[in-house]
């Protein structure tokens, strides 16, 4: 029985260990987006993803055939649409005019090319709630409008 | 090409621009937490069987002593009405 156990985690650990060296590169940079923070020091970006990473590991023996990087990238921006991330403005990056929902929703779409109707089920929201977001996200993150960077980022700091 | 995809086209080379590296303590500590995850939830089970288990128990004693399924001994005569 323990001898069993002990060979489970060994395989999990190995398991694990070649998917975080495969995705955690991309995960990390869309995380990064996501806190809008610049890549050489992205510590909020860094604690996210390890969260999201801590629940597949829990989770991998009863992942069931499921994607491993689908289930990170899902907590991933589950976490960071209800977790204290979305409180923090912008640190830098290019998506620093952004409000969060905005740069959780272009993040999506558009670097992970998640289909729009999964976004909407995923943040529940109407699909086209969500192309109208994507819309002028687009816009924001292509012309950034004049004027101090913090004045349109939504935040209002306490 | 329409215009669309165009910008669409711009705004994903604007998202693939300056890389992040991956921190090497990172795999470490997610292995670490999820671990954790993984023990606190086993511990959890079982304490729950556990409990499970102590009601099973305490239910059969009970009801071996209290026998409740069978009829209690008659202490009154019913009434009689017509002689």
């Amino acid at each position: 029985m323990r001898e069993r156990q002990a060979f489970q985690d060994a395989r999990r650990a190995r398991e694990f260990e070649a998917f975080v060296a495969g995705a955690a590169g991309r995960l990390l940079h869309a995380a990064t987006l996501l806190t809008a923070e610049r890549p050489d020091d992205n510590p909020r970006a860094r604690a996210l993803l390890t969260a999201a990473l801590a629940h597949t590991y829990a989770a991998w023996d009863r992942l069931r055939g499921e994607d491993p990087y689908d289930r990170t990238r899902q907590q991933v921006a589950l976490r960071f649409a209800r977790g204290a991330w979305r409180r923090h403005r912008g640190h830098g990056g290019v998506l620093e005019r952004l409000n969060p929902q905005e740069r959780l929703i272009l993040v999506l779409r558009m670097y992970e090319g998640v289909a729009e109707e999964q976004t909407a089920a995923l943040l529940g929201l109407p699909a086209d709630r969500v192309r109208g977001i994507c819309a002028r996200a687009m816009a924001t993150a292509l012309h950034p409008p004049r004027g101090p960077a913090g004045a349109l980022s939504g935040v209002v700091r306490p | 090409m329409s215009q669309y995809e165009r910008k669409e086209t711009a705004v994903r080379r604007l998202l693939e621009s300056a890389q992040a590296s991956v921190p090497p303590g990172l795999f470490d500590d997610a292995v670490r937490r999820g671990g954790r995850m993984l023990r606190r939830r086993v511990v959890l089970r079982r304490l729950l069987w556990v409990v499970l288990l102590a009601c099973v128990v305490a239910f059969a004693v009970w009801a071996s002593a209290a026998q409740p399924w069978a009829e209690p001994p008659s202490e009154t005569t019913p009434p009689l009405t017509r002689w």
